[in-house]
């Protein structure tokens, strides 16, 4: 069939019956919003309160492993300034020096937009400060990311009792096992944590929280496979005020952020929460380090469904640099708050502009 | 943020109309913002560099044709070079003479290996094939419970014990023996390439099963590194193919290009959504348009075919260009494209909407709405609806239950659609017009060449309109027939 009939057709009527009416209708009179439905009890019949013994004490591996940082970490694999930025520093600064830092930056998936935003800053403060020495120019370059990264509370808010963190983000980014890893450094810091298996979705994924939950000794609130998600995550929320927890972990499926129904299916999730006992104290978008110039769609989306506090940034230890989450942070203010680095269980640790800004610049 | 690329080429090409052939200036300036695309949509830097060159020298030296304006060449030499790099031809499966075939599956943390493994269990099982499904992920916590759960969902059997990933991979022969199966498909453990001990074992997983396929999972959205990822795995592995996961969120997919370009290995298969039925052999094609911003027209037009019959589409564009279009066609042809889905999808599907247009949420509740008001309407106000007067209005929104001033609106917007599409004939195309000719129903057409030179702007679609004389020319891609 010829394209054009098929476009003509879909324009005609989508001109006339969508994009026009709604629009005129939209802007002259804003839909009411729709009245809150109420809040369904969440049924205790399809939700099983797991409760643990009281296993508080931390798991032996976790005390016995040195605490990990960015440096130690990423040294085994990175050597710092091999490659290319090693031959940038033999030359006097030219336009290949800029080219080749905007080859590294690209590379760190820092997108065009914001390498070229950052990098014509700071071509022309190197200008007119008469700059001809590469290494000063990538240590301005460097300076001025760690400046736009930096300075950014990176705890996590624990206020409310019990205090409720929810993690979102698309499928495979690692919600389920930052969950387990946090959950572990949360027991281990003496606090009593809940984690409540959300992800009602994914075969098994309540037994990946479970087995976390074992290893943490964190207690853990299962649903039944296609359980409402919302109201596993409110008994969670429940059974956590009722034993005078400190935390509640609250595990989601992953979802692609344009599926607008379990987006909207997010969104109630989070407004069931509140509804609770504790107060939602952090919504944490996890992100996976390999992730592209989607990520910022990704933030995006997900802000605009559940205000997104802050960015757990996974994965960290492989050849990938995370670099959309500078993106992230200018754009949509979020800060990244964690950093995922291995598979330990002590292996996410805060996130540290500097170290982070180092890392982009080396090379696997 | 994701102009698309026939948009960005709109600015450029405005200065160049009536010139025979590009200077040296503009074809770097074109380059500029391809470069900038494929970037945008995570094709590698050095892949992007490569391209670029190649592209260059298909415009440099090339006559442009009269007909076409530099745009729409360009554009073509650009797809053309993107299909030539993703692979003309989709993979060809072959199965072992003596069974059974098996395949490996192999990839970072994340990607969607378990539940691709299910997925293209349940291709085969389509394929009258006899899967096996085999958990060498001793890693991840669950992960062969989550294997088991989607093996229980397409009935086909998982294999696994709690040993070391080696021994399961060597085990599995002999238990696909036992239970008759020829086709075995082997998860394996997520895996960051540059963690050597994993790629060893992974290696001697190998090994142990000497795949005959050996794919690497990728995810769709993945930036710059897929290219070490995939280079590491194919130093390791030797690859056979990939497929390329979490293609129903909106990124480009720039990844799998850089894949392609790097190691040489065709993506086989592309998974596009959450249901295991979501998933089959990769369009290259397909992923060049996307790649390009240019919507999946194909998916549209496929669609289109399953509801609508040509012949009465045709007629019904003819009548749409000429003006001639009533509210009762309306009705008819919008029921059918209900049938495609709802519109907010189909019009992230159309090629060259502006984004700010496809941001738009489209109830698909306000197109009742409208279907409503037109039911309400006698065949003769649907014929003639300029004799609607305020009785009638009136009449129509309670019949409808709707408001009087809702069925003016759609009056208004009616008329407008009907206003600019007359525009549009004049400089609709050619074949179109043939056809409409053939049909003896073109009464008042435009010489053609007019719709040749003009961009077309479409009122409330955006500032930037849409080239529909650009879209034409893509009647000859590969798929579109």
């Amino acid at each position: 069939m010829d394209l054009l009939i098929v476009i003509l057709i879909v324009v005609a009527v989508l001109v006339v019956a969508g994009v026009g009416f709604v629009v005129s209708r939209g802007r002259g009179a804003p839909e009411a919003p729709a009245g809150e439905p109420a809040v369904a009890p969440p049924e205790a019949a399809d939700v099983d309160v797991a409760i643990e013994p009281e296993a508080t004490a931390p798991v032996e591996e976790a005390v016995l492993e040195a605490p990990v940082t960015f440096v130690s970490r990423l040294g085994k694999a990175r050597s710092a300034l091999s490659g290319y930025l090693g031959s940038i520093r033999s030359r006097s600064v030219d336009a290949q020096t800029w080219d080749e830092l905007e080859e590294a930056l690209i590379l760190a998936d820092l997108g065009v937009e914001t390498t070229t935003r950052v990098l014509d800053d700071v071509r022309e403060q190197a200008r007119v400060d008469g700059v001809t020495d590469p290494s000063v120019a990538i240590e301005m370059v460097k300076s001025r990311l760690k400046d736009e990264l930096g300075g950014r509370d990176v705890s996590l808010d624990a206020n409310g009792s019990p205090a409720v963190w929810l993690f979102v983000g698309v499928n495979g980014v690692g919600k389920t096992t930052t969950i387990g890893k946090l959950g572990a450094r949360e027991v281990g810091a003496g606090r009593t944590v809940v984690m409540a298996a959300g992800d009602t979705f994914r075969a098994a994924a309540g037994e990946q929280l479970e087995l976390w939950a074992d290893r943490s000794g964190a207690q853990i609130v299962r649903g039944a496979e296609g359980a409402d998600p919302s109201s596993v995550i409110f008994d969670g929320i429940a059974h956590a005020a009722a034993i005078g927890a400190d935390l509640v972990m609250a595990d989601t499926a992953g979802r692609l952020h344009t599926k607008s129904n379990l987006m909207e299916e997010l969104r109630k999730v989070k407004r069931v929460a509140e509804k609770g006992e504790g107060v939602v104290a952090e919504v944490l978008l996890v992100l996976d380090a390999t992730t592209g110039q989607n990520g910022l769609i990704q933030a995006r989306q997900f802000t605009e469904a559940v205000d997104v506090t802050g960015v757990v940034l996974t994965k960290l230890d492989g050849s990938a640099k995370g670099g959309i989450v500078m993106a992230i942070q200018s754009d949509l203010g979020i800060p990244v708050k964690l950093v995922g680095l291995g598979e330990g269980a002590h292996d996410l640790i805060e996130f540290d502009a500097d170290q982070f800004v180092e890392a982009l610049f080396e090379t696997v | 943020m994701f102009d698309t690329l026939s948009d960005r080429f709109d600015g450029i090409f405005k200065r160049l109309r009536g010139r025979g052939k590009l200077r040296d200036a503009d074809v770097d300036e074109v380059l500029r913002e391809i470069r900038l695309a494929l970037l945008e949509a995570d094709v590698n830097f050095a892949v992007v560099k490569d391209f670029q060159e190649r592209v260059r020298e298909r415009c440099q030296g090339t006559e442009l044709h009269e007909a076409l304006n530099p745009a729409q060449q360009v554009i073509k030499f650009v797809h053309e070079e993107l299909i030539a790099i993703l692979g003309g031809e989709t993979m060809d499966i072959q199965f072992a003479t003596k069974p059974p075939t098996v395949i490996l599956m192999a990839g970072l943390q994340g990607s969607g290996k378990t539940t691709n493994s299910a997925k293209l269990a349940r291709w085969f099982k389509q394929q009258g094939r006899n899967p096996l499904l085999v958990g060498a992920d001793l890693q991840r916590p669950a992960a062969v419970e989550q294997l088991r759960t989607l093996g229980g969902q397409i009935d086909v059997p998982v294999f696994s014990e709690p040993s070391e990933p080696v021994t399961v991979a060597r085990n599995c022969l002999g238990e696909a023996t036992r239970l008759g199966r020829d086709v075995i498909i082997v998860d394996t453990a997520g895996r960051l390439s540059i963690d050597q001990a994993l790629m060893d074992e992974i290696r001697d997983v190998s090994d142990a099963i000497e795949p005959h396929y050996t794919f690497l999972v990728i995810d769709a959205m993945t930036g710059q590194d897929a290219v070490t990822t995939a280079e590491s795995f194919h130093h390791t592995l030797e690859l056979d193919g990939v497929i390329l996961t979490k293609l129903d969120g909106d990124a480009r997919g720039g990844a799998a290009l850089s894949v392609k370009e790097v190691v040489g290995r065709p993506i086989a298969f592309a998974s596009t959504g959450e249901k295991l039925d979501d998933f089959d052999q990769f369009h290259p094609d397909r992923l060049a348009g996307r790649i390009l911003g240019m919507g999946d027209m194909l998916t549209l037009i496929e669609k289109a075919e399953e509801v609508f019959e040509e012949d009465q589409a045709e007629a019904a564009a003819a009548k749409i260009l000429e003006g001639q279009f009533t509210l009762e066609d309306f009705l008819e042809q919008m029921q059918a494209l209900k049938k495609m889905g709802p519109l907010n999808n189909l019009l992230g599907m159309m090629p060259g909407v502006p984004k700010e247009v496809k941001d738009t949420e489209i109830d698909d509740k306000q197109v009742s709405r409208v279907e409503a008001i037109i039911h309400s309407m006698t065949p003769d106000e649907r014929q003639r609806p300029e004799i609607i007067d305020g009785g009638r209005r009136q009449r129509i929104a309670s019949g409808s239950g709707t408001r009087p001033s809702e069925v003016s609106q759609l009056l208004k917007q009616f008329k407008e659609m009907q206003k600019m599409m007359k525009r549009m004939g004049g400089l609709g195309t050619k074949k179109l017009k043939k056809k409409a000719k053939k049909k003896g129903k073109a009464s008042r057409v435009t010489p053609p060449k007019k719709a040749q030179k003009a961009g077309l702007s479409l009122p409330g679609l955006g500032d930037e309109g849409f080239d529909l004389a650009a879209l034409g020319d893509f009647d000859d891609l590969p798929g579109l027939k």
